[in-house]
């Protein structure tokens, strides 16, 4: 990449995307927009995009969880089974306590230490033991699920009711989600900023160089890790608020499509390089590819089809130009 | 296998031999067998083991196929094998709809859709450059979209007579004609690794794709090839779970993506590739199935199951190809 950077003088475009890597993710996103305003004016009422936020919140956390991990070239493919525990533990807590705001409010720091301690177990054992990341992490998810399912063995117990009218409430005329996003805008914000995420660049970068820079790597990688279970907690919070009940296999089927949404925000797995808002964008965009397949009238039987199809359009897109406009 | 004694390990002999990954494959399935035996009586018996293979050679066809895909590097790897299980499996029973006369014409159709999805992940993967997680990771929401639309459609179809004996029944010398199936891909691999420049090519890629393509060697085609290869493995083992299972249902193959990635693992290939091969795919196979196996035969919840089902695979994890230690 530096080679090629030196014998060529960068064109604007290509500095403009190096300053802003999730511009092909962005347009993307505006083409997605404006296509489902197109073909379902309601879609980007006030309500409608409040719907679509409200839902793929979590979808979003789960992405942004998932960069920093991929920023140090690791990946962690347990972060849905993490979403899936901290669903139901939360769930059991709050029952257990009687739905008052004050367990509420403990549930959620039980929430984010669960997340918090997972994470930690993944970062130990892929940096510290130095197990290869992807099948060490689907042995943690396939243990993690195990834990969902002995605090909840089937899906059904429902959130007391000042959860999930708190989530999908209003707050002076505006919609908790937005003040959830702008939360979330603020702590991301801030976090990318903290020399964790600059040192998890440079493990991403070039490990080697980065050890004999001095860097932990390890502490580093498993400081990504727990980033990693930590926004799953938060994502298991929003799970929670939009479907107002447990299921121990929440997170499943979500895993997969986080890894999509960061790779469609234009971060490379190889590690080293990327942008958080890229993720959300990327989570974002998946949400509005499957509203558009129902927007357009596509018979249900073909929906997942078509969005498959999309999405895979999409992520091949996605890396083509990001791929021309660097070189 | 020459490769894996460039690791700069300096430690006595005795303790390089048990570093072998099929050495220690083979005494994990001992061990698992005997605790089996211990925890539920005829659990090892003769019967019971010819069984557990017939299980073992379904992962262990996928897991020919994703070992090829490791082996040839480049962070190689085929997430879409389950759903190709699923797809192929549904193809093969609709085409034969319980007539032994259109098995032929069944196996066609399978491995023609196994092969053309494996071909289309090799495409996306060299002429379009998209790794080959992402671009697998695609495919099998197309796959899975697929399945949906084909099982609202047609009735899902149903195994010939001919097929469920094979696979199931004593074919030859009292072995089930699945097992017969593994030895010879077992056989076909090792050869295909050993004797022939395919797979010499596979391991150049594997561990230096840039010397391979300065040495000549077509990469993009290769690569293309591995891919095939993997849907092709992965069609042929839909086919021996359609007779295994009677009739297809939507998506049997799903269970199939994990294990024959950890299979490959513990096999001996790092997720790295370059170096490994197959016969200690086949071991890990072997040792995956005998762990869920005895999990099932133990009266635990599903909970405890899989707590234990992940936490032994992490422990077993640590006998194999663990990174290595950064030094300054």
């Amino acid at each position: 990449m530096t080679a090629v950077a030196a014998t060529r003088p960068p064109g604007r475009l290509k500095r403009v995307f190096e300053r802003y890597p999730f511009l092909p993710a962005f347009c993307i996103f505006i083409v997605l927009l404006a296509l489902n305003g197109v073909f379902s004016p309601a879609s980007l009422s006030a309500r409608g995009l409040t719907g679509l936020l409200s839902t793929y919140l979590a979808l979003m956390l789960l992405a942004i969880g998932q960069t920093f991990v991929v920023y140090a070239s690791d990946i962690d493919f347990s972060n849905g089974a993490i979403l899936s525990l901290v669903n139901v533990v939360i769930i059991v807590f709050m029952e257990q306590m009687g739905g008052s705001g004050l367990s509420v409010t403990a549930a959620l720091a039980v929430g984010i230490g669960v997340g918090l301690a997972c994470g930690l177990v993944n970062g130990i054992v892929v940096a510290a033991l130095r197990l290869q990341a992807v099948v060490a992490t689907f042995a943690t998810s396939i243990f993690f699920t195990g834990l969902a399912l002995y605090v909840l063995p089937v899906a059904g117990t429902p959130a007391p009711r000042l959860f999930w009218r708190t989530y999908g409430g209003r707050f002076f005329e505006v919609p908790f989600v937005v003040f959830a996003a702008l939360g979330i805008a603020l702590i991301v914000y801030l976090l990318v900023r903290t020399r964790l995420v600059t040192r998890l660049l440079a493990v991403g970068d070039d490990a080697q160089a980065a050890y004999q820079s001095g860097l932990p790597v390890t502490l580093i990688r498993i400081g990504g890790y727990a980033l990693s279970g930590v926004f799953a907690a938060l994502a298991a919070f929003c799970v929670t608020g939009d479907t107002a009940s447990g299921d121990p296999l929440v997170g499943a089927k979500m895993t997969l499509f986080g890894v999509a949404a960061v790779v469609l925000g234009g971060t490379a797995l190889s590690g080293g390089f990327g942008t958080v808002v890229g993720s959300a964008l990327g989570a974002f965009i998946i949400g509005l590819i499957n509203a558009l397949v129902y927007f357009v009238g596509t018979p249900s039987q073909w929906q997942n089809l078509v969005q498959g199809l999309v999405i895979l359009i999409a992520l091949m897109l996605g890396i083509m130009v990001s791929r021309r406009a660097r070189a | 296998m020459s490769a894996t004694e460039t690791t700069p390990v300096k430690t006595s002999s005795v303790l390089a031999v048990l570093r072998q990954p099929l050495l220690i494959a083979i005494v994990l399935i001992g061990v698992l067998l005997a605790f089996g035996e211990a925890l539920s009586p005829g659990f090892a018996s003769g019967e019971q083991i010819l069984r557990l293979l017939v299980v073992a050679s379904l992962l262990g066809l996928v897991a020919a196929g994703q070992n090829l895909v490791i082996l040839a590097g480049r962070e190689g790897i085929d997430l879409s094998v389950g759903g190709i299980v699923s797809l192929s499996a549904i193809v093969a029973g609709n085409v034969m709809s319980g007539q032994d006369a259109s098995i032929p014409l069944a196996i066609l159709a399978c491995v023609a859709t196994g092969a053309l999805f494996g071909f289309l992940n090799g495409v996306g993967v060299t002429v379009m450059r998209i790794p080959p997680l992402v671009m697998t990771l695609g495919m099998l929401g197309v796959l899975q979209g697929l399945l949906v639309v084909i099982r609202q459609g047609i009735p899902s179809g149903k195994a010939a007579p001919a097929l469920a004996d094979f696979v199931a029944k004593p074919f030859l010398f009292g072995l089930p004609g699945t097992i017969w199936l593994w030895v010879a891909v077992g056989l076909f691999m090792a050869f295909l690794l050993r004797r022939t420049v395919f797979g010499q090519r596979v391991y150049a890629i594997g561990s230096n794709e840039h010397a391979a393509f300065m040495a000549g060697v077509p990469v993009k085609r290769m690569r293309v090839a591995v891919f095939t290869f993997s849907g092709i493995f992965a069609a042929i083992a839909g086919l021996c779970l359609l007779g295994y299972s009677g009739s297809s249902f939507s998506n049997v193959g799903e269970q199939y993506m994990v294990p024959s990635i950890i299979a490959v693992v513990f096999g001996g290939t790092p997720l790295a590739g370059g170096k490994g091969g197959y016969t200690g795919t086949m071991a890990g196979a072997v040792l995956l199935t005998i762990l869920q196996s005895i999990l099932t035969t133990v009266n635990i919840d599903e909970s405890g199951r899989q707590m234990i089902y992940g936490a032994t695979l992490l422990v077993l994890m640590l006998f194999y190809g663990r990174g290595r230690r950064m030094r300054g």
